[in-house]
This record gives structure tokens, C-alpha cells and sequence, in this order.
């Protein structure tokens, strides 16, 4: 039975769709917000609804099995609507809000930083604040189809200034499974989380995904590949970068562990750690820009504790220290791929 | 001097609530005020001295279960609603009897027991939480109403007209209620906003505004009732715009003849609210003895919270790290 259930493939985004109907199926106080989670908002009496089920349809579907009274379709009011669900997070409600690209954060960074990741802490632990935010980041890389070729704006990689904060908590989740137990988790949570979702991997990445309930652990980094030379050391969808240059290492006669970050903070040091003490190598594979990015912090992390393990430099393989360009063969050399990878462990070879 | 509106005077037991209340946010702030000056660290402090009336008002027109989100004024917001003085002050020492167990000081105030979402100095930003927490009530299928304190100033950010669409676009039992002082730090409300009122602002988001004398405390009770009132029957949102005048400068330390003359400090306190109260009260056949026996009380209530707040312990070097993530029960 367990077999045949875990042979289910989903989408990563339906499996944040099961996770969502999943959690406002088992408790009445989680509601959805956004911009067109529904869509067609209050047409219902034309026959129209449901018109987009949110950008990358992770919420489609909702509107129809819990109503829009739990299914809310905002204004364009990202300060106003993330501060309404802290608002509602604090007076017994747990809100998922979706926040329809990383790089519109600037639109509510205040009701981020200052109000929900601290409200627990300032407030003397008198309020728990079970609130997440969704929102899509990074760029497609190589084909135009959906978060393609949206240039600066619209494809940003802003994890760094949310992990930056103490009290969020960041998730990146890279496959449809960790995708469902992550996004659970987080709801579960009573403080904030913020859970990334790559716009590639969205549709892309499909996999099996058992039906019910389970949680990923947020605070838990996991080894996706084993190897004895290198750690790669990956974020969201560089994570299969990650794996796609441990196969050309492999071919080439070097052994990659790939370690798949999964949640950004709390970061998982012991497990990072534990596997450098292994291989005595590590490349960081990042898609945001190099400057006070989760590459470099988590390449400090590991010179500061596990100095004494490592037989060479640590390499951070990022973003380069730009803009994300618009056109095509520009976008194709901004984030990080498999040869960059393959290149930065040559050096530590070399 | 003009008399105060008494429509329907409310009855015995809540005017004598309120001017407890009102007295006891003047008690504590002046009080405050003197061990600013001797030199206790308290932190920033924006006192809202002048103000009692706005805060009571409306606090007046709640029920226990309503809330309210503040602002970085907020010490009066906080008494009103009902939170206790004795933490209240302890907080402001940065004891580990506050409120916020040391952690937050006067700009965090918080006691959602009472219903009191937090003092909040980001200008604004408490806005939307109003409207998250009248929204919750709707979701959760009660009928508290939710109260967003705000000043002239914050009307100036965007958040607050987010908040009053979202409000109104969703009809959600809000009360918007902005404490127009007249000064946002040391800017005048006449060069920074473009609007004659600030009322006028409501008919932008489909809703009731009024401006009242909020040194007139029975005029904003009257004005917040009706505001309530439509919010319960779930006819959704409403502004309530207070005329008012702080006291003392923005913060500790500010002085205010360096924007605002002597003279209209003069004409402003010819007004205050306590005084204008505690003469309806006197109109009203309270004796004085009983007057002036809440207020002898609210100064022992203020001596009892200074020397809780003094005798309080500090909080111990593990609260450094307590409260960063919120823990997760499974």
C-alpha cells in the first residue's frame, strides 16, 4: 500500500497545493491571502471564479472547497495585507499569505522585519505568531517560458534579507516532497516562516509525493547525494545543480556529497559540518548575489568550526554581483550552473 | 469655556470609570515625566499628556474582547484598555516584571489578554493589524471589533489607506481613530497633509468620518459608540478623527517652542480634558470628596507601580536568547 502511494507524482506546486488544502481541511483558523490566490474575486455570480488560483497556481482549487471567507483575495497591498495577517496571526488565526514574487518584499519589509519576526521576542513571549508567507523567487535560467526573462524585478533570489533577521525562520524547499512537509511544517509553526519557492521548480520539478499529512522538519539539512571528496552545498533549485555536477564529478572519477540546505534559518550547521568533516571540501552553490549572501554566511560558519577539517579553500559558486539582465544570453550566464560547479571543484584539485 | 456634549450621559459607574481613566494615564505620564528628569533610564518615551480623553473615549465604547492596535504614543492607549500600571511601569524600568518581561520598554508595550495589540513606533504599522484582528473575529465567527489608534501624521503613510481599502472593500468592523494632534514630530499637520480634515479622507474608502473635540471626552465616547456600533453590526468600517493637543514635545527632551508658540500651548491646556470632565462631573451632582478621591487613589495607584517597578528583578542573561523563534508544539 505505502509503495503504491509513494509512487504519486505531483508537481511541486500541487504538492503546495495538497499541503494547503491539507492544513484548512484539519484546522478551521487557516485562511489563504494574497493576490488572485482566487481570482475573479466576486464574480461568482457570473459563474466566474477561481480565476488564477495564484500565480503559479499553488492555490488554485481552494476558493472552491473553503469559500472566500478563508480563501482571500487582497488589493494590490502588500504592506496592508501582510499586516493584516500579522494582525490575524496574533488574535487566533493562522494565516498562509502568498506574496506573488520574492522581489516584491520591499512592498512589506517593514511588516516582515520589524513586526512579525520580532513581535514574539519584544512582546515578552506573550504572543505566538503563526503566520507564513509564500512567496516565488530566482529565474528560470535558460528557457522562456514562465519566470523567464522577467529581468531585474521579477526574478530575484531575496533570501539573504529575510535569513538576516532574527525570529523568521526561511525554508527552500526543492521538491514537490520536501515542497508538501515544509510548507505543513511551516503552518504548523507558531512563529513565522517564510517559505521560498523557486518559479523553475514550480512546474518542473515533479516527484513522488505521499498523500496525507507529514512534515519536513524546519531546521533540518539533508544529504541528497552521498560522496567521499567534495560537499556541494545547495540551495533550492541549485540543489539540482548541485546533483547534476556530482554526476559529471562522478564520470570523472571524484565522489560529491550534495547537501540539500533546505531551510536557511535556523540554519543546520551540525549537519553541514558533519558532512565537510567527511569530505574535507566544500563548494556552496548559491543563486542569490555573492555580497553578505547564504553562500558566504554559511562559508564562514564552516572556516570559524570546521577549519581544522578542511584540505582546501572554501568556494562559493553565486550569482554574479549584478542585476538579473533581461536578455536571453545574458539571463543563460547569471545563475550557477553545473559547470561552474564542476570548475570550482577542478580548483580545489587543481 | 465651551460646555461638554451630553447627548445621553452614560451612567454613573462608566463616568467614574472614565475619569479614573483618564486621571490615571495623567498621573502616570506626569509621573513619568519626573523620573525622566531625575535621570531613570527608561528608554525613549512619548508622552500622552494632553491626549486622555481620545483614548478613554473610545475605550469606553469596547467591550473587554474588542481590540486595539496603538501607536509609539501609547501609554494612554494601554491604560484605557485596561492593561495594569504596575508591569506597565515595571517595563519601563526593563524589569523582568513588564508587561514584555524587559524586552520591548514603552514602545512595545503589549497585553493581548486585555486585548492590546502593542504600542507600535514604526508610524503606521499597528494600522493593518487592526484590520487583521477584526478580520480574525469575522473568520473565527465573533463580533469583536477592532480599534486602530494612528496620528495626524500617520495618514502621511501608505499603510493606513491600505488598511482603511482593505477594511472597507472586506467591510470589516474597524474603527479608525486618528488622534490629530497637530504635530507629527515638528511638522504641523497644516504643511504635511492636503486635506482641510483628516475625516474627509474616509469618503476616499466608502466609509462614515467625523471630526470631534477630543478634549471633549464624551464627544469622542458618543462618536466611537456609533463607530462601534456599525462595526457589531458588521456595516463595516468607520474613521473617528480627534481634535487633541499633546502636552509635552514629541519625546522626552523635545522642545516645543521651537515649532509651536507659547501662546498656543496656553489656549491648548485652557481646554484640558481632565479639567472639562471633572466639571461635568461636578454639574452632574458627584461629590467632591468622591473626586477627589479617585484621583488620591490613582496617585497611590502610581506610588504602587513605582515601587513595584523599582523592586522588581532585572531579567536574568538568559532572556537574551529566550523568545527569538516561538516554540512549536507539536
Amino acid at each position: 500500500m505505502s509503495v503504491e502511494v509513494a509512487a504519486r507524482e505531483l508537481t511541486f506546486s500541487q504538492a503546495i497545493n495538497e499541503a494547503l488544502r491539507l492544513a484548512m481541511r484539519r484546522d478551521p483558523t487557516v485562511i489563504v491571502m494574497g493576490e488572485d490566490v482566487a481570482g475573479a474575486a466576486g464574480r461568482a455570480h457570473l459563474g466566474l471564479s477561481d480565476a488564477w488560483g495564484g500565480p503559479l497556481r499553488a492555490t488554485r482549487g481552494l476558493i472552491g472547497e473553503f469559500g472566500p471567507q478563508r480563501v482571500i483575495d487582497t488589493p494590490i497591498s502588500e504592506m496592508g495585507f501582510v499586516g493584516a495577517a500579522v494582525g490575524a496571526a496574533m488574535t487566533g488565526l493562522r494565516p498562509v499569505v502568498e506574496i506573488m514574487f520574492a522581489d516584491l518584499i520591499g512592498c512589506c519589509y517593514d511588516q516582515i522585519i520589524n513586526q512579525a519576526a520580532k513581535m514574539h521576542y519584544m512582546m515578552g513571549g506573550q504572543v505566538d505568531l503563526p503566520l507564513v508567507i509564500r512567496t516565488a523567487y530566482g529565474m528560470h535560467g535558460f528557457k522562456r517560458s514562465y519566470g523567464g526573462g522577467a529581468a531585474a524585478q521579477h526574478s530575484q533570489t531575496l533570501y539573504a534579507v529575510l535569513a538576516h533577521v532574527p525570529g523568521l525562520k526561511v525554508v527552500v524547499p526543492s521538491t514537490a516532497y520536501n515542497a508538501k512537509g515544509l510548507t505543513l511544517a511551516a503552518i504548523r509553526d507558531n512563529g513565522p516562516v517564510v517559505v521560498m519557492e523557486h518559479k523553475f521548480l514550480g512546474s518542473a520539478a515533479k516527484g513522488p509525493v505521499p498523500e496525507g499529512d507529514y512534515v519536513v522538519p524546519i531546521g533540518k539539512a539533508e544529504i541528497v547525494r552521498r560522496g567521499t571528496d567534495v560537499t556541494l552545498c545547495g540551495i533550492g533549485r541549485m540543489t539540482h545543480v548541485c546533483l547534476e555536477a556530482a554526476e559529471l564529478l562522478a564520470a570523472r572519477g571524484t565522489s560529491a556529497e550534495v547537501v540539500d540546505v533546505l531551510t536557511l534559518a535556523p540554519l543546520d550547521e551540525a549537519t553541514i559540518l558533519a558532512s565537510v568533516a567527511r569530505t574535507h571540501r566544500l563548494v556552496v552553490v548559491d543563486e542569490d548575489t555573492p555580497t553578505a549572501s547564504m553562500a558566504r554566511d554559511i562559508a564562514a560558519r564552516v572556516a570559524d568550526k570546521g577549519f581544522d577539517w578542511l584540505d582546501g579553500p572554501i568556494k562559493t559558486v553565486t550569482a554574479p554581483e549584478a542585476p538579473v539582465p533581461f536578455a536571453a544570453v545574458l539571463e543563460a550566464l547569471y545563475a550557477p550552473q553545473a559547470a561552474n560547479v564542476v570548475a570550482a571543484v577542478d580548483e580545489l584539485f587543481g | 469655556m465651551a460646555p461638554l456634549s451630553s447627548p445621553s450621559l452614560p451612567d454613573r459607574a462608566l463616568l467614574l470609570w472614565m475619569y479614573e481613566r483618564m486621571g490615571l494615564i495623567r498621573e502616570f505620564e506626569e509621573r513619568l515625566k519626573t523620573l525622566v528628569e531625575r535621570g531613570v533610564p527608561v528608554g525613549p518615551v512619548h508622552f500622552y499628556t494632553g491626549q486622555e480623553a481620545v483614548a478613554v473615549g473610545v475605550c469606553a465604547a469596547l467591550r473587554p474582547g474588542d481590540w486595539i492596535a496603538s501607536t509609539h504614543r501609547g501609554h494612554g492607549h494601554c491604560i484605557a484598555k485596561g492593561v495594569d500600571v504596575r508591569p506597565m511601569m515595571a517595563e519601563l524600568y526593563g524589569k523582568a516584571t513588564g508587561t514584555n518581561r524587559g524586552k520591548g520598554g514603552s514602545m512595545h508595550i503589549t497585553d493581548v489578554r486585555v486585548g492590546m495589540l502593542g504600542v507600535n513606533p514604526i508610524v503606521g504599522m499597528g494600522v493593518p493589524h487592526a484590520v487583521g484582528a477584526a478580520l480574525s473575529a469575522r473568520v473565527r465567527g465573533t463580533d469583536e471589533v477592532a480599534v486602530a489608534f494612528f496620528g495626524e501624521g500617520a495618514t502621511s503613510m501608505g499603510v493606513v489607506h491600505e488598511a482603511m481599502n482593505m477594511a472597507a472593500v472586506w467591510s470589516l468592523p474597524v474603527v479608525f481613530v486618528c488622534e490629530n494632534n497637530g504635530y507629527a514630530q515638528a511638522t504641523p499637520v497644516e504643511y504635511a497633509v492636503a486635506a482641510n480634515r483628516i475625516s474627509d479622507r474616509a469618503a476616499a474608502y466608502r466609509m462614515p468620518g467625523v471630526t470631534v473635540d477630543g478634549q471633549d471626552v464624551l464627544a469622542v465616547l458618543e462618536a466611537a459608540r456609533e463607530a462601534v456600533r456599525r462595526g457589531r453590526a458588521g456595516d463595516g468600517p468607520s474613521l473617528v478623527e480627534c481634535m487633541t493637543y499633546r502636552y509635552h514635545g514629541h519625546h522626552q527632551g523635545d522642545e516645543t517652542l521651537r515649532y509651536r508658540t507659547a501662546d498656543e500651548e496656553r489656549t491648548a491646556r485652557e481646554r484640558d480634558c481632565l479639567r472639562r470632565f471633572r466639571e461635568v462631573l461636578s454639574a452632574q451632582g458627584f461629590a467632591v470628596a468622591e473626586i477627589d478621591g479617585i484621583d488620591a487613589r490613582n496617585r497611590e495607584r502610581l506610588d504602587e507601580a513605582i515601587a513595584f517597578a523599582e523592586s522588581s528583578p532585572l531579567p536574568g542573561p538568559e532572556e537574551l536568547l529566550a523568545d527569538v523563534y516561538v516554540e512549536t508544539r507539536s
